[in-house]
């Protein structure tokens, strides 16, 4: 049979508030266990939540950024159930009445088209405490520094349809809030978690199969991979003539499957009601309206903008836009030396390989945008020719790794000796002592038929470059060579 | 000093003070004695269930300094006791549970810290129903508590320990919390003044919430005058309190004389049914008849929805209060049972052991009404009623100054009386809960005596009305002495 | 509504309270008294009543992305049954 795949994603992202959503601890990542905690972030008895103004704005911004309807009054629920990072016995959501309602981003696929996928909602709640596994005297340690941290959860519909777009959206939602600045993106420390939902049903059919939830997925690979098992799974059981349980389900990527979370299982009802400490939370137009002027320009527009105003590919656009730390280097590096397209070949080439192959992040790049933008100008105004820039870019990617403050590019270009000799007084010197030394090359030149000079010609240059130890400026070497043997015939 | 000082109100005594006439630390000791003598004693009252006897005196000591120095406000070295349901830094904090019954919080409550910044001098936590669950107090873990009229009587609940201790004058005041009648009912049965504010008046900031929609601090004192006093510094807008409101305190004492007449109060007719018991109808009314004395007129009323108000209540507080005690789980704080074989079986024996019977009733009963299912049909129907409740206020307050009836169908009832049937003892705040579900201020005056033991009258304000309300309680103790009586061989 | 004994131990499993056998029959004819209480809402018609939440119309006060809270942990934990390493200890939990 043939069978169709739905999926659907909860993206659950911190934003990067200083303090909580309903305390003033702070949210800084790496603390010691429990000293992020305050008396609120515990659940100790009395205590109360206030919520956090900037965790409104950035759940707001999230909504204007991806066309969403705004929840002019939002309400807080509690969501009930026993956990123990879990400190109050209940997580403060949003159910009935979330901050952002319908909305919708399009996301970018391999073979270069975009797909628009809807977004159903997107809920402020609290982040759940860490429960540590290792072993003290046989038991579980709880920390409750993240307790209290603010999510949002974005909720896509159910319109993905195979794991690669699934990995296309969760990107593009990870760029959309690194653009907008809500959330830091970081998946290693957990700041972004997806859940993913997959069903199949057979191809044509309506109504949707029993789904399966993958839960706290961190990493984009993992979410392909995670998917493409579980969907492998499902297409078994269905095809031997089994069927789904909707259940909640384990990622291993060590032994690439999925495995049931029985423990999630237990009889959950978490009975939603409003929550009685918290009030309605009310805003209007004008608020709406100066968050969204407050609004970045967004990866999507960003992209459109490099090819209609600095005529970039949609390939490059894309792969340039892509995450906010990239596109922000790569724009550093061409207002400095003002050449968009050589910027992207230099920041898509040999940054990024040397990146990749080092396995160092943008973000930390030894290589500042300002030097490499200083570097492609003076390929530009041929100061250095291209095969000496990549010997300034060695240089100074090896001089950024370590600790001691580099030259800056012209002194360096100096100091290795690379600058290009285009003085034509000096070639058309080296270029005459090599004519004179090869008077055997120039009688054949000569006596050679017009069209295969051409090619005869490289012997010349590579003297002259040897003569002025690489230095000569070739293109001007070519021209001045041409003249003055093409004077002989 | 006189050795009858414990029959001084806190007014007198913060005039007292200021005259002299004795030391904050003189009269700290002389309610310390009376309390050791009284109420820790076997066969005593056991209206508190913990004494802080070291702190207070040396609380006293401050506040007598700090009166020598020239910095003393009405309520400097006044002695006074907190509901255990406020959260003392470094005292125990029970609320009337084997739960907390280790619990010493690492904070004050906002209302506790109301009172710190005076200089009041706090004696002590005084005995509750366990999570302030109960209308007579023998719902906590640390004993009933007896009421100082009838010993074989409860004293009401939940506020039950703070009345009885202001009633047998071993504090001149007390804090107490309602939320469903928990000030007015024992204050009613107790022969005291008790008044709960508008919902948002005083912080609920550490404060153990039991059902935080309804819950809402206030002082159970023995006048009107004192409540005043009381309500001046219980009253604080709280940053760290979603529902705290930000409204000016007015000094609640400036308005005490002012003149009533013209008042118009109004009569519910669902608060004066067949059913109500004759000796009770006519003590509230006689009482309401003193008010007419003093210029006011009396109106007939309906609130058609009253009776509608003690199944809703008891969807809403059950509902808001199975939330409210998750934290109640054995793993940061509190009861944590033995040898647990896994986190399943921590938390429901440490629940199971740690809770008392009304207090798993209440939970259960919430439980089930939010869940899938039932929601609509229990707590949206419940939150539609309030509504309802609510506008028959609304309407009602567009013809009247105020709404009086009786605080409790009966006066004080024997222990044990009402234990074997959880519906029965919720029957005994029926008047009361609108005014929660409403969020409404209400009082209890004492109103007269049957049988030997105090009864109340209820008053029911519009909201952010205490000050009327304290007014026309003060006039009508000018003119009464109700208010005066005191238990016998006390 | 009555709750028979099957009811009873599911709601006392959901609120995770460890209930005695004994205790159920108990349980079950007080908590379907209550019900039977709570059921005289239905003799009014709340059609179209919209349900209130909070006594008061107030709306959602909104605090300062401030970190005003420090470091209390020894403070803070004064009371856990059960510490180590600045970690609150649970009987071992798996997912």
């Amino acid at each position: 049979m043939e069978w169709e795949v739905v999926i659907g994603l909860e993206i659950h992202a911190q934003l990067a508030t200083k303090s909580k959503i309903f305390s003033g601890s702070s949210t800084a990542f790496g603390a010691d266990a429990n000293t992020q905690a305050s008396l609120v972030d515990l659940g100790l008895p009395g205590v109360l939540p206030v919520f956090n103004e900037e965790a409104l704005a950035m759940a707001v911004k999230f909504g204007t950024a991806i066309d969403a309807e705004i929840g002019k009054v939002s309400v807080f629920d509690r969501k009930n159930y026993f956990y123990p990072d879990s400190p109050k016995g209940y997580q403060t959501t949003q159910l009935h009445h979330p901050i952002v309602g319908m909305g919708h981003i399009d996301i970018d696929l391999e073979d270069g088209t975009s797909r628009r996928i809807n977004v159903t909602r997107a809920h402020l709640e609290e982040d759940a405490g860490k429960s540590l596994h290792e072993d003290f005297s046989g038991m579980s340690g709880i920390d409750l520094n993240r307790a209290g941290t603010p999510l949002i959860e974005i909720v896509s519909e159910p319109e993905i349809r195979n794991a690669k777009e699934a990995v296309a959206y969760f990107k593009k939602m990870h760029s959309i809030v690194t653009y907008l600045g809500i959330c830091d993106g970081n998946l290693s420390q957990g700041s972004m978690r997806c859940d993913c939902n997959v069903s199949l049903r057979p191809k044509g059919q309506e109504e949707f199969g029993t789904r399966t939830e993958i839960k706290n997925v961190n990493s984009f690979r993992f979410v392909e991979q995670a998917i493409n098992v579980e969907i492998e799974r499902q297409r078994d059981i269905l095809e031997d003539g089994g069927s789904i349980t909707q259940e909640t389900r384990l990622f291993d990527a060590n032994k690439m499957e999925t495995r049931s979370m029985r423990s999630k299982e237990v009889a959950n009802d978490y009975r939603y009601f409003p929550c009685p400490d918290l009030l309605p939370v009310v805003i209007d137009d004008d608020y709406i309206e100066a968050i969204r002027k407050t609004l970045p320009e967004l990866p999507d527009q960003k992209k459109q903008r490099l090819m209609d105003e600095q005529g970039l590919s949609e390939y490059d656009a894309g792969v340039l836009t892509a995450s906010r730390e990239l596109a922000a280097y790569f724009e550093d590096v061409a207002v400095k030396c003002s050449d968009y397209k050589l910027a992207a070949n230099w920041v898509m080439g040999e940054l990024s390989a040397a990146l990749n192959k080092n396995e160092v992040e943008i973000a930390d790049s030894p290589i500042s945008a300002d030097n490499l933008g200083s570097m492609i100008a003076r390929i530009k105004d041929d100061t250095i020719s291209g095969k000496g820039a990549k010997s300034v870019f060695q240089a100074l990617w090896e001089q950024g790794k370590g600790d001691q403050k580099g030259d800056n590019v012209d002194a360096l270009i100096e100091s290795l000796g690379l600058k290009q000799v285009s003085d034509s007084g000096a070639i058309e010197g080296i270029v005459d002592d090599v004519l004179a030394n090869n008077d055997g090359q120039v009688q054949n030149y000569i006596n050679a038929e017009p069209e295969k000079r051409g090619k005869m010609i490289g012997f010349f240059v590579g003297q002259v470059m040897k003569a002025s130890k690489g230095s000569a400026n070739p293109g001007m070497v070519n021209k001045v060579l041409k003249e003055k043997l093409d004077a002989k015939c | 000093m006189s050795t009858d000082m414990h029959n001084l109100t806190l007014a007198q005594i913060s005039k007292g003070l200021e005259a002299g006439d004795f030391t904050s630390v003189e009269i700290t000791q002389h309610f310390l004695d009376r309390i050791d003598t009284l109420d820790q004693n076997d066969g005593g009252i056991n209206s508190f269930i913990t004494v802080t006897k070291d702190q207070a005196l040396a609380d006293a000591k401050a506040a007598d300094e700090r009166r020598a120095a020239g910095n003393a406000t009405a309520w400097t070295g006044v002695p006074f006791a907190h509901k255990d349901i406020f959260c003392t830094d470094g005292t125990l904090t029970t609320c009337g549970s084997k739960m907390l019954s280790n619990f010493v919080p690492p904070y004050d409550a906002t209302v506790v810290d109301n009172f710190k910044q005076q200089g009041a001098v706090c004696l002590g936590k005084t005995n509750m129903d366990e999570f302030a669950m109960g209308s007579s107090n023998e719902s906590s873990f640390f004993g009933g508590v007896k009421n100082p009229w009838n010993k074989e009587t409860i004293p009401g609940g939940s506020s039950g320990g703070s009345a009885a201790a202001v009633a047998a004058r071993l504090v001149p005041a007390a804090t107490g919390t309602d939320t469903g009648g928990s000030i007015r009912q024992p204050a009613a049965l107790c022969g005291l003044t008790g008044l709960k504010p508008t919902y948002g008046r005083c912080s609920r900031f550490g404060m153990i919430a039991f059902a935080s929609s309804l819950d809402q601090a206030g002082p159970m004192t023995q006048t009107a005058e004192d409540a005043a006093m009381m309500l001046n510094i219980m009253s604080s807008f709280d940053e760290k309190d979603s529902t705290s409101i930000d409204q000016a305190v007015p000094d609640y004492t400036d308005t005490l004389n002012n003149d009533i007449a013209g008042k118009v109060i109004g009569l519910p007719k669902e608060f004066f049914p067949d059913s109500l018991d004759s000796e009770m109808a006519a003590t509230v009314k006689a009482a309401i008849s003193e008010f007419e004395k003093l210029g006011c007129t009396v109106k007939e009323i309906s609130l058609p929805s009253t009776d509608l108000a003690i199944p809703a209540y008891y969807v809403v507080a059950p509902a808001e209060c199975s939330a409210n005690l998750s934290r109640m789980d054995g793993v940061r704080f509190g009861h944590r049972c033995d040898d647990p074989k896994d986190i399943e079986d921590l938390y429901k024996r440490s629940r199971g052991e740690g809770f008392g019977d009304e207090v798993k009733r209440r939970i259960m009963i919430g439980t089930y009404a939010l869940s899938t299912g039932f929601y609509d049909a229990y707590y949206v129907k419940a939150q539609q009623i309030r509504r309802l409740i609510k506008n028959d206020f609304v309407k009602a307050f567009e013809g009247v100054d105020i709404i009086m009836g009786p605080v409790t169908p009966t006066p004080a009832f024997k222990a044990g009386e009402h234990s074997g049937d959880p519906v029965e003892m919720y029957m005994e705040d029926k008047f009361t809960l609108s005014c929660n579900l409403a969020g409404l201020p209400g009082m209890s005056i004492p109103a007269g005596q049957i049988n030997g033991l105090p009864v109340g009258l209820q008053m029911i304000g519009n909201y952010w009305d205490e000050a009327n309300m304290l007014n026309m309680a003060h006039q009508f103790q000018q003119v009464t002495d109700h208010h005066k009586q005191t238990p016998a061989n006390i | 509504m009555a709750l028979d004994r099957s009811d009873v131990k599911s709601i006392a499993d959901l609120a995770r309270l460890a209930i005695s056998d004994e205790n159920i029959d108990k349980y079950s004819t007080e908590l379907s008294s209550i019900l039977d209480l709570v059921e005289q809402m239905n003799a009014v018609n709340t059609d179209g009543v919209q349900p209130l939440a909070h006594p008061t119309d107030a709306v959602q006060r909104l605090r300062a992305d401030v970190v005003t809270e420090s470091n209390n942990r020894e403070k803070y934990m004064a009371n856990a049954p059960a510490q180590e390493e600045g970690l609150f200890l649970v009987p071992k939990v798996v997912e």
